[in-house]
């Protein structure tokens, strides 16, 4: 079986609103500087496209079609499309390379999440019979679980604002990132709560971008003399729809994909971690056994811009770009779907 | 059955969600533009396609599409079809046709409506222009445009649609 590594990765800034701007517009500067930095021209240098998107976040039915728009498919190009964030489409792109049919793919993923309520909007994603109906929004379950984690002493409302603090300091570095600054746990905790027990801060902002990665295979990566880090696992795991029979204050399916991944094989220098809320950084880095060892969410997360259907991907390209510029040698990025981290990837990359 | 055995084949859960939706920055520029009568394509700087209503990309070389190209509102048929049956929820009664048209300086087409035309004779190559509403009822809509009427102009060669300027074709 063929190696795989990332060769390239960029995003948008993330902002609260987008504006006058359609997706063929918010992806194709990412693309322009993807190209540039991998040396390619356009969608046809590679074997193989596959983008993450949902239609309901802007409602605009076949969004992900116009998002074609952007990749110059004349001649036809071998191209595909996952409802999901976009690192599950990085995860068809690797099954395509597996399989033979591809030595290259471009991955992309955007979200203009503005122009809807996003946690309502995100209700519809659950069960159609018993909680769709009922309109239950994602910040509520989220605090439900959070409440959960809190009244078993499993965290503290301390806890939670350093998690906070740690992602705007961490953000500062970060030029893309919509909420950053020399914030601290005290800052955090003297803001009133919002839906408790969560504060505004505990919550990822709603944001508009994109981001956009190229794979390879390590073959592939050497023929065109571009720094790569090599995919070396990558694994997804979901739980249960129904939210009664999970047990929120763990996330049994991030376990069991990081096992799965390989990521005990060795060291873990940076972990970037998709946690929509500050409670669920410290779910899943207990869920995954990360200790000091590991710099976590150095990009500030997605607390410092949480870009739908790309933020996943850019865990990855986060964890990539840490490995490429030498700031470490190997590290994880997850990236979850559906409530209170429902569905879980982890993808394990290591210095070429 | 029993009412404890009673099969459910479907339930009502009414789904209703709000956008402020925006058209993108391309679109916007064509609308305010049809707002004042003008129809305005962009081209590609790779292929120098006219793309007519703009994206901001084009979609063949997928590279952005900035510069703007003012269009003549006369047109040429490159495809068409007549609708005989009425179609749910549109006020427009049957018959009535539905064209796709290249406008002059464009090579890419849009559909639109033709009228004041029998409907028998609408052929491919002919040469139609707009009818617009009155200026004080134009708003950011394509339907600032009435529908299309066939003009006296010598139709285009079939191959030539969409590869030839035309205002004023001499074929």
């Amino acid at each position: 079986m063929k190696d795989i590594a990332i060769v390239g990765y960029q995003q948008s800034d993330l902002v609260s609103d987008a504006g006058a701007c359609n997706e063929v517009e918010m992806i194709i500067p990412v693309l322009g500087k993807l190209y540039e930095q991998v040396g390619i021209t356009n969608a046809q240098d590679v074997d193989f496209v596959c983008s993450g998107s949902c239609d309901y976040l802007q409602g605009a039915a076949f969004a992900f079609v116009m998002g074609v728009d952007a990749l110059g498919a004349v001649p036809p190009i071998k191209e595909s499309h996952v409802e999901m964030d976009a690192a599950w489409a990085l995860y068809e792109s690797i099954l395509k390379i597996r399989m033979g049919q591809a030595e290259s793919a471009l991955i992309y993923g955007f979200g203009k999440s503005s122009p809807g309520e996003l946690p309502i909007v995100l209700s519809q994603q659950l069960d159609p019979y018993y909680l769709a109906p009922l309109w239950v929004d994602t910040v509520s379950l989220a605090a439900m679980q959070a409440r959960m984690m809190l009244d078993q002493g499993l965290i503290t409302e301390q806890d939670m604002a350093e998690v906070v603090a740690r992602s705007r300091q961490n953000a500062r570095r970060n030029p893309h990132a919509q909420l950053a600054g020399d914030v601290s746990a005290d800052d955090v905790l003297a803001q009133e709560t919002f839906v408790s027990p969560l504060r505004k801060a505990d919550m990822c902002p709603v944001s508009d971008g994109a981001s956009a990665v190229v794979i390879a295979t390590v073959e592939k990566a050497r023929e065109w003399g571009i720094p790569y880090a090599v995919i070396s696992g990558i694994d997804h795991c979901i739980e249960t729809h129904n939210l009664g029979m999970r047990d929120l204050t763990d996330s049994s399916s991030t376990r069991t994909a990081a096992k799965n991944a390989g990521m005990h094989n060795g060291a873990v220098d940076v972990a970037e971690l998709y946690a929509p809320f500050s409670h669920q950084e410290i779910i899943l880095t207990r869920a995954l056994g990360l200790d000091s060892n590991t710099s976590i969410n150095p990009s500030g997360g997605v607390l410092a811009g949480n870009p739908m259907m790309a933020a996943g991907l850019s865990r990855i390209g986060e964890v990539f770009n840490r490995i490429v510029s030498g700031e470490a040698s190997r590290g994880i990025a997850h990236a979850t779907s559906g409530p209170c981290l429902q569905h879980n990837l982890v993808t394990v990359l290591e210095k070429a | 059955m029993s009412e404890e055995n009673e099969v459910i084949t479907g339930i009502d859960a009414p789904v209703a969600l709000k956008y402020n939706f925006t058209a993108g920055a391309a679109a916007a520029r064509f609308l305010t533009q049809v707002k004042k009568g003008v129809l305005t394509g962009q081209r590609c700087p790779k292929c120098s396609q006219v793309y007519v209503p703009p994206r901001g990309s084009c979609a063949a070389c997928g590279v952005p599409t900035e510069e703007e190209v003012e269009l003549s509102d006369k047109a040429t048929v490159q495809s068409f079809t007549i609708v005989s049956i009425p179609i749910p929820n549109n006020p427009i009664q049957p018959p009535y046709v539905i064209a796709n048209l290249v406008a002059d300086g464009a090579n890419i087409s849009f559909i639109h409506l033709m009228s004041e035309c029998v409907n028998e004779e609408v052929h491919i190559g002919q040469r139609v222009q707009a009818q617009w509403k009155p200026q004080e009822e134009w708003d950011y809509a394509m339907d600032n445009i009435r529908y299309f009427t066939p003009i006296d102009e010598p139709d285009v060669p079939v191959e030539k649609i969409g590869h030839v300027p035309v205002s004023g074709w001499e074929g």
